[in-house]
C-alpha cells in the first residue's frame, strides 16, 4: 500500500544519512552562511520585538534635538532631521523594510512557480502562451519595470509590492519552467505515469518534489535584489510615505542632512547593505549545501 | 548564420509590439483620469470634453492605441501635459545625458571587472581570489543609491574635491574638465553592479579556460605565459563582451536611482518628474524609448556574439 516508505528506508540505508540532514550538516560547517543566518535572525527578532527594544517613540521628535551626531548622550545613533531617535527608527524600520523586501518574492514564488509548473508540465500551446507572455517582461530592465508600474499605480506600500511582485514573477516562472521540463522527461515520471498516476499526483509527488528545491534557492537569491529595489522605490518616494520608518525612505529624507550630519544620513543605507549582503551570502551557502552533485 | 540573423530580427517584432502595448496600458493602470493632473477640480464638463477631444481621449481604447502607435512610429510621442512641449524634444537631451553616464559606467565596470576577474581566475583559491569574490558579492548587494550618497559625503562634503550635483553648466554634455568632474561620482556609483557581474563572469571563464586540455597542450609545446594569456583572451572575449552589452542596457534603464541622487539631468530624472507630476505622455514616452533601446541592444549583443564567436553555431 504505502510505496514511499520502503524506498525512503533504502535510500537512508544506502547513504547512511537523509538528504536534509546532509544539507544541515554541510550548512553547519559553513561558518559564513551560519553567521549570515544569525545576523538575519537577529534583524528579524529586532523587527518583531521593535516596541520592546526601541528606546524612544520612532514618530515623536523634538525640534531642539535635530540632527544630533552619532554617540550623543541618550541618543546612541543620533537623531534625524526632525529630531527623532535614529536607533528607534532603524529598529522600527526593519519591519517595513523586511516585509517590503521579502513579501514580493514570496508572492512571486507562489504565482511564478505555479505558472512555470503548468507551462513546463503541460507543454504545447499552453507553454507557448505563458512563456511568450513572460518574454514581454524581459524587454524591460527590472528597475525600469518596477518604477514604471509603481509610478503608474501611484505611491504606496501596497502598490510598490504589487510592482515588485510583477518584476519577480517572470524570472521565477522561467526557472521553474526549465526545471519542470527537464524533470518531466525523466524516466521515473514515465514510470509513475505507466503505473497509473494521474496528472495531479505526478505534479504533487514527482514534479514539485524535484522542482521546488532549486526554485526556492533561486528565489532566496532574489530577496537581496528585492530589498534593494523596495527601499529604492521608497527612496524615490514611490513606496512608504513619511513619517513611516522605512530604511529607503529614511535615506531619502536624510539626503538634505548629508552636509550637516553625514554619519547619521548614511546609517539606513548601511542597514539595507548589511541585510542584502547577508541574504546574498546565505543564498550562495544554501545553493552549495543543497547541491547533490557535490 | 544569415538565416539566423533574419529569424532573430523577425522574432523581435512581436516583442517590440508587446512593449508598445504595455507602455500604452500604463495609462489605464493609473488611478483617475489622465487629465486630472492639469484640470482644476471645479472644471466644467464642457472644458473636460474639449480637452478630451484635444488629447484624443474620447475615442475607444483600441483606436487610441492605434493613433498613439501611428504617431510614435513617426517620432511623435505626444505633448507633455506638464510642460506643453513635445515629449520627443524633452527626451532627446535626457537620453543622451543618460547614455553618457551609462557609457562611462560601462567603461569603468568593464575595465575593473576584466582586471579583477582575470586576476582571480589566474590565482584561484588564494587570498587575492577571495578578496575579489568578496568585492563581487558586495557589488551586487550594495544599494547603489546609498553608495552614491556615501561617495558624495566623502568626495564632496568631507574632501571637497568633486561636485555632488548635476551634469555641469549648460545641462548639455561637453567634453571638458568641468563636465568630466561632474560625471566621475555618478559613473563610479552606477558601475558597481556591472563591475561585480563582469568580475564573476570573467573569473569563471578564465578558470574554466585554464583548466582545459588545450591550455595544457599549449604549455607543453612551450608557449610563453603571455602566449597562453592571448588564447585565454580570445576564448573569454565574446561572452564577456555580451555580458557587458546587456549590462549597458540595464544601466540605461536602471539609472533612475543614481540620477535622482546626483540630480543628473537624464532619462531617469525625467521619469521621476513625469511620475510625480502625473505626466502620462512623458511617462509612456520615456519608458517606451528606454525599453525599445533595451530590446535593440539585446538584439545587437546577440547578433554580434553570434558573429564573432565561431563556437556558436545557430541555425
Amino acid at each position: 500500500m504505502n510505496q514511499t516508505a520502503p524506498s525512503a528506508e533504502v535510500v537512508a540505508a544506502a547513504t547512511a544519512r537523509g538528504y536534509w540532514s546532509t544539507v544541515l550538516a554541510r550548512l553547519s560547517r559553513d561558518k559564513l552562511t551560519v553567521t549570515c543566518a544569525l545576523i538575519l535572525l537577529g534583524v528579524l527578532l529586532m523587527a518583531i520585538c521593535a516596541p520592546l527594544l526601541a528606546p524612544y517613540d520612532p514618530f515623536k521628535g523634538s525640534i531642539l534635538k535635530r540632527l544630533l551626531p552619532i554617540g550623543s548622550p541618550g541618543y546612541f545613533l543620533g537623531t534625524d532631521e526632525l529630531g527623532r531617535d535614529m536607533l528607534s527608527r532603524l529598529i522600527f524600520g526593519a519591519r517595513l523594510s523586511l516585509v517590503m523586501g521579502i513579501a514580493p518574492v514570496l508572492n512571486a514564488l507562489v504565482i511564478g512557480a505555479t505558472l512555470g509548473v503548468i507551462a513546463g508540465f503541460l507543454g504545447g500551446r499552453i507553454n507557448t502562451l505563458i512563456m511568450r507572455t513572460i518574454d514581454v517582461f524581459y524587454a524591460f530592465p527590472s528597475v525600469l519595470l518596477a518604477v514604471a508600474i509603481s509610478g503608474a499605480l501611484g505611491a504606496g506600500i501596497f502598490n510598490a509590492m504589487v510592482a515588485l511582485t510583477i518584476v519577480f514573477i517572470p524570472p521565477i516562472a522561467r526557472v521553474t519552467e526549465s526545471v519542470t521540463t527537464q524533470v518531466r522527461g525523466l524516466d521515473f515520471v514515465e514510470a509513475a505515469r505507466a503505473s497509473g498516476a494521474n496528472n495531479f499526483t505526478l505534479i504533487r509527488v514527482h514534479v514539485l518534489g524535484n522542482v521546488l528545491g532549486p526554485v526556492f534557492i533561486y528565489a532566496t537569491s532574489l530577496i537581496s535584489v528585492s530589498m534593494i529595489l523596495a527601499s529604492g522605490l521608497s527612496f524615490l518616494g514611490l513606496g512608504t510615505k513619511p513619517p513611516e520608518p522605512e530604511w529607503g525612505l529614511m535615506l531619502n529624507t536624510l539626503r538634505t542632512a548629508i552636509y550637516l550630519n553625514p554619519g547619521v544620513a548614511a546609517l539606513p543605507g548601511a542597514m539595507i547593505f548589511m541585510v542584502s549582503i547577508c541574504f546574498n551570502l546565505m543564498s550562495d551557502g544554501l545553493r552549495a549545501a543543497m547541491d547533490v552533485t557535490q | 548564420m544569415f538565416f539566423y540573423f533574419i529569424k532573430r530580427l523577425f522574432l523581435v517584432i512581436p516583442i517590440a509590439i508587446s512593449v508598445t502595448v504595455v507602455c500604452f496600458s500604463l495609462v489605464y493602470l493609473a488611478p483617475g483620469d489622465p487629465l486630472s493632473a492639469i484640470l482644476p477640480s471645479d472644471a466644467s464638463q464642457e472644458l473636460i470634453d474639449r480637452l478630451k477631444q484635444e488629447y484624443g481621449l474620447d475615442k475607444p481604447i483600441p483606436v487610441q492605441y492605434a493613433i498613439w502607435l501611428g504617431k510614435a512610429v513617426q517620432g511623435d510621442l505626444g505633448t507633455s501635459i506638464a510642460t506643453g512641449r513635445p515629449v520627443t524634444s524633452e527626451l532627446g537631451r535626457a537620453i543622451s545625458n543618460t547614455l553618457i553616464l551609462a557609457l562611462f559606467g560601462s567603461l569603468i565596470g568593464f575595465s575593473l571587472g576584466v582586471i579583477f576577474g582575470t586576476v582571480a581566475g589566474y590565482r584561484q583559491g588564494t587570498w587575492l581570489d577571495k578578496c575579489v569574490t568578496a568585492v563581487a558579492v558586495a557589488g551586487v548587494s550594495v544599494p547603489h543609491y546609498w553608495l552614491g550618497m556615501v561617495l558624495v559625503i566623502l568626495f564632496s562634503v568631507t574632501w571637497n574635491v568633486l561636485p555632488a550635483m548635476g551634469a555641469g553648466p549648460g545641462g548639455d554634455w561637453v567634453w571638458d574638465l568641468e563636465h568630466l568632474q561632474h560625471v566621475v561620482l555618478p559613473a563610479i556609483t552606477i558601475s558597481v553592479i556591472p563591475t561585480a557581474i563582469v568580475t564573476r563572469t570573467v573569473r569563471a571563464l578564465v578558470a574554466d579556460i585554464l583548466g582545459r586540455e588545450f591550455v595544457t597542450a599549449l604549455r607543453a609545446k612551450g608557449l610563453t605565459d603571455f602566449g597562453v594569456f592571448w588564447h585565454v583572451v580570445k576564448n573569454a572575449a565574446p561572452t564577456s563582451l555580451a555580458v557587458m552589452g546587456v549590462q549597458l542596457g540595464y544601466l540605461m534603464g536602471g539609472s533612475i536611482l543614481v540620477e535622482t541622487v546626483f540630480s543628473w539631468p537624464g532619462s531617469g530624472f525625467l521619469l521621476n518628474t513625469a511620475i510625480f507630476q502625473r505626466d502620462i505622455p512623458l511617462l509612456q514616452g520615456t519608458i517606451l524609448v528606454l525599453a525599445l533601446f533595451f530590446v535593440t541592444l539585446n538584439l545587437v549583443v546577440d547578433l554580434v556574439q553570434t558573429g564573432i564567436d565561431p563556437r556558436i553555431r545557430r541555425a
